[in-house]
Order: structure tokens, then sequence, then C-alpha cells
């Protein structure tokens, strides 16, 4: 499970022989600790405008330096390139050029952030040319970045700003160690209704200045899969960010499961997700135990390997079971339920092979790509209230179900991306953890990958 | 002054004690899974589960009362150890209790006391055993010679101590199940009782049947799923068989009462083999159990204790529950029709038998329990419902509180009330009621 490469490659001579060789020089990246300042040097806002200016005031406030141009030879732990006036492609020259000079004084695990609008919330063309010619060249940007920096977008919807909160929760998750092996990604950003600004406000206000050490106080957390791998690291984030969590999984994980609930201060529940009573037993015990339900992150997932030309039922439909269909039966359970929040959170496991298809893996891209589509269409019927429900696309991460691939196969695949590495579970889960918190009620129908900007899939 | 306002506020009549719910490990043969665990071990996993469960991480819980029926000494304090060992908080108190086979049942009994007495709000009892991790003891004789080399001053006196070692003295005491007062194993005193109520082979292999089949079903629909936590790879009880038949049950051949004048009929298929296994219990007052939102599955209502003069030949063995019974029935003025489940637990497939066979004897009853006639028959659709230790297997501490809570989620799934009984070495046993909440 560990990638001994990166550590090797860090090393002084075995860094330089790389590097005469034209090896891959992964970094050691950024991860989060509690605690950590937004930025130890300045941070660079690019971009003329009014919302330019209200998101340089904002990150002002944050105890930060604030640099509107490139000082020769200072260091910058961020670039935000704030380009949500961009009216033509012309428009992105000034900014663009200004990040290009910015790129190279980024510190190691740097961060840069475009802010834009979007191309479908438009209809005159140079304005959309402009807005999607923003992406390409951040996702380009992000293939550029060395030393575990990143590049990832915003882009506002409809009337959203600069400064909405989820515009800024959002920012401050992309500039924190939170999103470490998020690399060339967009997430979109609605404004929100009127009511739960307010609502937000409130509660950000009651939790402290700022954002809040634990973000997830208070709030009733179910996560399947828990026992092992990805959804052990989800359950552990989320109760270090506040939550109570109910471990979910198979009673033969039992004894896994009961370790990862005792670790994290939640209860075990042992159930088979596919039964088809399995959302009202949840809904049973956390209405009988907790009273709410705020956060479901559907991470039980299984993989049955095989060519679609050996496939068997068996296989095909045992992967749709758990990946999908389960997911369906029980989001309608808790969606009809009163148990489950008003603002209630949903977050699903796709994959990267849900979105560009894998080798022997028909059965599973089909049950994860069937994520996002239940993603986006449970977005549009949530739309216009305080739920929300995103989907993360993991890339390669390391974990024993990676582990398992041949040694050749699996080095290929950890250097496929622009970080040279694979990522790790807790890049998933500070993905999930984020999409829970309040910081993201403003993000609906979403899917986030998680893949270092995998080649795979992109 | 102080201490009379806090007498007159104490409660006149007793709380009552609720079962939370519970946790087991399965149960693994002897030398199989958990050849390796120890008592601690187990108990710990058992724990961690339950607390696991209900959330209890770091909770100061009443106290935790459990014990074992072979027991190393280095485990003189075996609960509170595990409770050290567990996630409960360090502050927890716990005691070790022993009564054979009855052990887990009696720590029910014990801690629900002290929560209707109200000195207790909430408790944790079990138990757990190792047959593969058993204590051997050096021989007596090897012992004498070292405590005396230990209290040796010189070079001679410690040389003339060794010269009364004899080979003899050199192999070890292992742990049996034999009665020490008559030498006789538990399976050949029951063979005694076996025959004594002219109980058949045919009627023994239908009962390990109906356990065997019980049980398979009551996993089938997940009833375990919130009663069992999987331990060292192991998901479900290893001696369940449940492609086991009457039919394959009849061929195995007798192993115990092959010195009696009538035929053998007790086998390994009716009889529960050695098993390594611990299972505990959440209990609690009502009050606790709505302060913490916990579910309430069961009251406990009453218990009783017998004990038989076996030695003398006079009584069964395992026969302590069949005088049990009426005193704790007359005391509750029920009768057997009062009750909609009942576990009894099987240490050999002729111990039920028998004690139900004891019940419906007018004339033993009469001579024996001093009753005025037969105590009653129960309806053997509503005996071990959800399989019991044949099927299951019988870590003789770990059995009572793996009776407690599957009967206490049973009565809270069906409703009506239940009986409990539980044979035990030394000619003793255990009984006791629980009852549904509605």
């Amino acid at each position: 499970m560990t990638d001994r490469y990166i550590d090797l490659v860090n090393t002084p001579l075995p860094g330089k022989l790389a590097k005469a060789l034209g090896l891959p020089r992964p970094s050691v990246l950024r991860r989060f600790t509690p605690g950590e300042p937004v930025a130890t040097q300045p941070i660079l806002v690019t971009g003329s405008g009014a919302g330019a200016d209200a998101l340089a005031e904002v990150i002002l406030g944050w105890d930060v330096e604030v640099r509107r141009h490139v000082l020769p030879g200072e260091k910058l732990s961020a670039a935000v390139v704030v380009l949500d006036a961009a009216e033509s492609p012309a428009d992105l020259s000034a900014p663009l050029l200004e990040l290009g000079q910015a790129v190279k004084l980024l510190v190691p695990g740097g961060r840069v952030v475009g802010i834009s609008r979007s191309a479908e919330d438009t209809t005159d063309p140079a304005r959309a040319a402009a807005r999607q010619g923003i992406d390409g060249a951040l996702r380009s940007v992000a293939h550029e970045l060395r030393g575990g920096a990143t590049a990832n977008g915003i882009i506002l919807r409809g009337e959203a700003t600069t400064t909405d909160p989820s515009t800024i929760g959002t920012l401050r998750f992309f500039l924190s160690g939170k999103s470490a092996y998020v690399d060339g990604q967009f997430i979109e950003v609605l404004a929100l209704p009127e009511e739960s600004v307010s609502e937000l406000a409130a509660s950000t206000a009651a939790e402290g200045e700022g954002i809040p050490d634990r973000p997830l106080a208070g709030r009733t957390a179910v996560v399947t899969g828990a026992a092992r791998g990805i959804g052990a690291r989800i359950a552990e984030i989320l109760a270090r960010d506040g939550a109570h969590v109910i471990a979910v999984d198979v009673p033969a994980a039992g004894e896994q499961l009961a370790q990862v609930a005792n670790r994290v201060g939640g209860t075990a529940l042992q159930l088979d997700i596919t039964a088809p009573d399995a959302g009202t037993r949840i809904l049973e015990h956390v209405g009988e135990r907790h009273g709410t339900l705020d956060i479901v992150v559907h991470n039980a997932g299984i993989t049955r390997d095989k060519l679609l030309a050996n496939m068997d039922a068996a296989r095909w439909d045992s992967v749709i079971a758990v990946n999908i269909s389960s997911q369906l039966r029980m989001n309608e359970q808790f969606l009809g339920s009163p148990v489950f929040s008003s603002s209630g959170r949903i977050i699903s496991l796709a994959s990267t092979s849900g979105i560009a298809g894998n080798r022997g893996q028909s059965n599973y891209a089909a049950s994860k790509a069937g994520v996002m589509g239940m993603v986006r269409a449970q977005a549009e019927a949530f739309d216009g209230g305080a739920r929300t429900i995103n989907a993360v696309a993991p890339g390669f991460i390391e974990t024993d179900m990676t582990a398992k691939i041949p040694a050749v196969r699996r080095q290929v695949a950890r250097r496929l991306s622009s970080l040279q590495q694979g990522g790790l579970p807790v890049d998933v889960a500070e993905t999930i953890a984020f999409l829970a918190s309040d910081a993201a009620a403003g993000v609906n129908g979403q899917v986030v990958r998680v893949c270092g900007q995998n080649l795979v899939g992109a | 002054m102080t201490d009379q306002v806090q007498a007159h506020n104490a409660p006149s009549t007793p709380r009552t004690a609720v079962v939370i719910g519970g946790n087991r490990i399965p149960f693994a043969r002897t030398g199989g899974a958990y050849a390796y665990a120890s008592n601690q071990d187990m108990l710990i996993a058992a724990l961690d589960g339950l607390i696991a469960r209900f959330g209890l991480q770091g909770e100061r819980m009443g106290e935790v009362a459990a014990g074992a029926v072979l027991k190393h000494t280095r485990d003189f304090n075996l609960t509170r150890e595990a409770v050290l060992g567990s996630a409960l908080s360090p502050e927890t108190p716990a005691y070790d209790l022993q009564q054979a086979c009855a052990t887990g049942l009696e720590t029910v009994v014990g801690l629900s006391n002290k929560i209707k007495l109200g000195q207790i709000d909430s408790g944790i009892a079990g138990g757990v055993d190792s047959a593969s991790d058993a204590p051997i003891a050096v021989s007596e004789g090897l012992r004498r010679v070292l405590l005396d080399l230990g209290r040796a001053k010189t070079t001679q006196q410690k040389i003339r101590i060794l010269a009364t070692l004899r080979p003899r003295d050199l192999s070890p005491s292992v742990p049996g199940t034999g009665e020490p007062r008559t030498g006789l194993s538990m399976g050949e005193h029951q063979a005694i009782t076996t025959a004594a109520w002219k109980i058949t082979r045919e009627e023994q292999d239908q009962l390990a049947y109906q356990s065997h089949h019980n049980l398979a079903a009551a996993y089938e629909r997940g009833f375990f799923e919130d009663l069992v936590t999987g331990y060292r790879g192991l998901v479900k009880d290893a001696n369940l068989r449940p492609d086991t038949s009457v039919e394959k049950l009849a061929t195995l051949k007798p192993v115990f009462g092959k010195d009696l004048e009538t035929p053998a009929t007790m086998t390994a298929g009716n009889s529960t083999p050695l098993t390594d296994g611990a299972a505990v219990v959440l209990l609690g007052s009502e009050e606790y159990a709505a302060a913490h939102n916990l579910p309430m599955l069961a009251n406990i209502v009453d218990a009783e204790a017998a004990a038989v003069d076996f030695v003398s030949g006079e009584e069964g063995l395992l026969m302590a529950p069949v005088h049990a019974m009426p005193r704790l029935l007359a005391r509750n003025g029920f009768t057997f029709d009062d009750f909609d489940f009942f576990e009894i637990h099987e240490a050999f497939a002729g111990t039920v038998l028998a004690s139900l066979a004891a019940w419906e004897d007018e004339d033993y009853c009469k001579r024996v329990l001093g009753l005025d006639g037969a105590l009653g028959s129960i309806d053997r659709s509503k005996l071990n419902v959800n399989g019991s230790s044949l099927a299951a297997g019988h870590p003789f501490a770990a059995t009572g509180g793996r009776i407690v809570a599957s009967l206490a989620k049973t009565l809270s799934e069906k409703g009506g009330r239940g009986l409990i009984s539980v044979c035990a070495a030394g000619g003793q046993g255990v009984v006791a009621i629980l009852e549904a909440r509605n």
C-alpha cells in the first residue's frame, strides 16, 4: 500500500538520478492538519472587476497577506485568478499571463484557483468562448504545475458571486491541504436562497468566526462500507469534524466495523445494504438513537472484474445491486422519511472508471456511471431546497483493492496523473467531509474527482 | 437528619431492570478459530462489539460482571482486566463471578438486582470460556516441591527437597469436565439421568436436529445481525450444521453411557461439544435507557437458583433447574401456560428432555418436588425457537448471555413472556423470567 518510489525520489541522490533520467518525480503532498494556517506566504488575487476586489477584501480578513500583482521574487502560497467578468477570449490574456509569472513563485504544495462563470449560463458566443476557454487553460496549468501544487476552478452558476458563502467555502477547501489530491477539477457553486444564507450565517456565528474546527458538530452521519479502506477513513474524518458516525457494513466485516465505530466514538450497524429494508432499518436506528439523519455517505462498493465477453450474471448483477441499486432504494426510503434532515446531504462514491471506462470493468463502470446519473437527476429534484447530493469519483487510491493490481501495472497507474502518485483514502474522505459541510451548501449535483488529474478519465 | 431524608427518598418499590441489547462473538469449536485466543481476548472482543453497537465508548458503566469456568490463575481479575482492555471508561468497576455453566445467567440476575435496587443504573453482564486455552497446572507433587524450594535457605536443603521429586510428578494436571466428588464426567452423569427417564436416542437426535434447524433459520433471516459480531474470521457459530438431518445424526456412535445396562443413546451429535466464546448483555434501568436513547428489549422479572444432591445419586447432576422452576413459578403466580417462549439450555439433548419429562411426571412432581401434581408440559414449538447450545455450542460461562440476549430480542419482536433454564456443574441450576415491554 505504501508507494516506496515517492520516498526514494524525495531523497537527495536518487532524486538527482531520477531528474537526470527524466523519470517522474512525485512530491510528498501537503495534506491537512487541524489548525493549519490558510497560507504561509501571500496569496495573489489577479483579475479586475468588482468580484476580484470583493474577494481580495474577504481574503484579507483571514489574516493573510494579499497581493493584487506579482512582486518579483516574492514566494506565493496561492494564486486566485478571478475571471467572473470575462466577456471575450481576449479578456483572458492579462490575468493568465500574470498567472504564468505567479506559478514560478508558488511554494511547494501551492494552489492555483480560478473563479469564473458557467458557459452554460450565457447565450452570447464570445462570452461563452471566454468562459469555456478558462476551463482549458486551468486544466493545462494543472498539468504543468510541479512540487505537489494543484490548479482547480470554481464555476459560479446563476446569480452566485465571488463572495457567496459557498464560493468562499469551496475556495477554502481548494486552498487547504484537504484538497491535496484534487487537481484539474471544477466545482460549480449555486447562489443560496436568502433564508439559508442567514441560517448559515447564524450557525457559523454560533460556532465562532471563520471556518469552525468542527464543521459537522451535532450532525449524524451514516457511512456504508465503513469497516475498512476508504470507508473507515471517511468515518474517521467525519468524526474529526464533529459528526456522530453510524458505521454500516455487512456482518462478515463486523469485527473491523466495531473497531472503526469504537475508534470514532460512533455506533456500528451491521446490515446488508442490498436488503430491501436496509434504508428503513438505518432510519429506525438513527431515529431511535439520534432523531435526525443529516449526512449519508454511500461508500459501500464491490468489484467483480471480467471482460464483458466472459462476464456472467452473478458478477454483473451483484456489482449493480451493491453499487447502485441499493443506493437508489435507500435514497427513496431516506427522502420519504421525516428522520432525514431538511438540509440533509447525500454523497455517493463514483469512480473515474465510470467516467472513462476501464477494461474488465464494464459492470463496475456501469454502476459508477449510474451513480453520477442518479446524483445529477436527484440534484435537479433538490434544486431550490437546502438538501444536496454530490458524487466523489476517486482515481487511483492506495487501498487493499489497488494493492492487488500487479506490481508493474500498479507503478504505471500511480504515475499516470499530474501529481504522479496514487491518492490516499484520506484525500477522498476530506472531499466528502467538505461536501457534507455548510461550506458546500451551494454545491449540488457535482461529481468531484479525487484523482490527481489522472490522464484516464480526464 | 440528612440520612433520614435520603432514606425516605429511596425507592420503596424496586425499579424495573431492562435488557437493552447484547453481543457475542460466534462460538468456535475447541482448537478452531479461537485456539490461540485467551479468555481475556474474547471477553474484550465481546465487550467492544457491544460498545460499538450502542456507542458506549468512554462511558462509565455502573458495573460489569462476568466470569469464566476454566480460568487461569493470572486471570484472577478477568472482568476488570477486560474492561481496561475495552473501549469503556477505565473508571468502570467490575467483578468476576463463577457458578459453572450458570455463570452468565447469574451475572444478569446479580446486576439486574442492583439496578432494581437503585444501586446502579447500567451494567454489562456476561461470560467467556475457552476450552482451547485451558489452564494446565503442574502436578500436586511438583507444586509442593517448587513451593518448598522457594522457602529453602541452604543449598543442602534445596538438594534434599529436589531428591523427593518422583518422575510421575512431572506430568501436568489437565482440567477435565469430571465432577470432583464422583469422578464421573458430566456426560456420564447425564447418561444415568437420560436412562432413568427412558429418553430415547430418536428423541434426542430430533431435538439436536431442531436446534441446528432453528439456529440456521435465525441466521438466515438476519436475527443475529445485532446480536453477534464476528471475531478472528469467524462470522457464524462454527458448530452449526445447517444441512444436518435426523438420519445423519442417527449414524453417530454413542459416546456416553456405554457402561450402563441400558443401550447407550448419547452421541457427539446430541451432546454439546467443547467450545470457545464470549457473550455479554447490556442492562439498565428504564431511566438509563430512555436518557441514552437506547432500546428496551425486555424486562428482567425474577430468577431462582437451586441445587440437588447428585453425589448420593438421589438426583441427576443436571436436574437442579427442575427443582428451581416450580419455586420461581409459584412466587410469580405463573404456570407454563403463561409463557410464550422457553429457553432451556441444551447441555445435552437428554438434559432438556429429562427436564420436560420430570415436569410432566405427576408422581415425580409430588414425591420429589413436593407439588400437588405434575408441573405441566411445554409446547415444543415454543422451545428454543432460535436454536440453542447443541447447535451454537456451549462455552460454559458465555451461554447465559447468549440466551438472555436472544430471548430478549425475540420478546421485543413477538411480545409475550419467556422462561430460561440453565443447568450447571456441581448439581446447580438457575431459572429466570423475562417479559416483553408491552
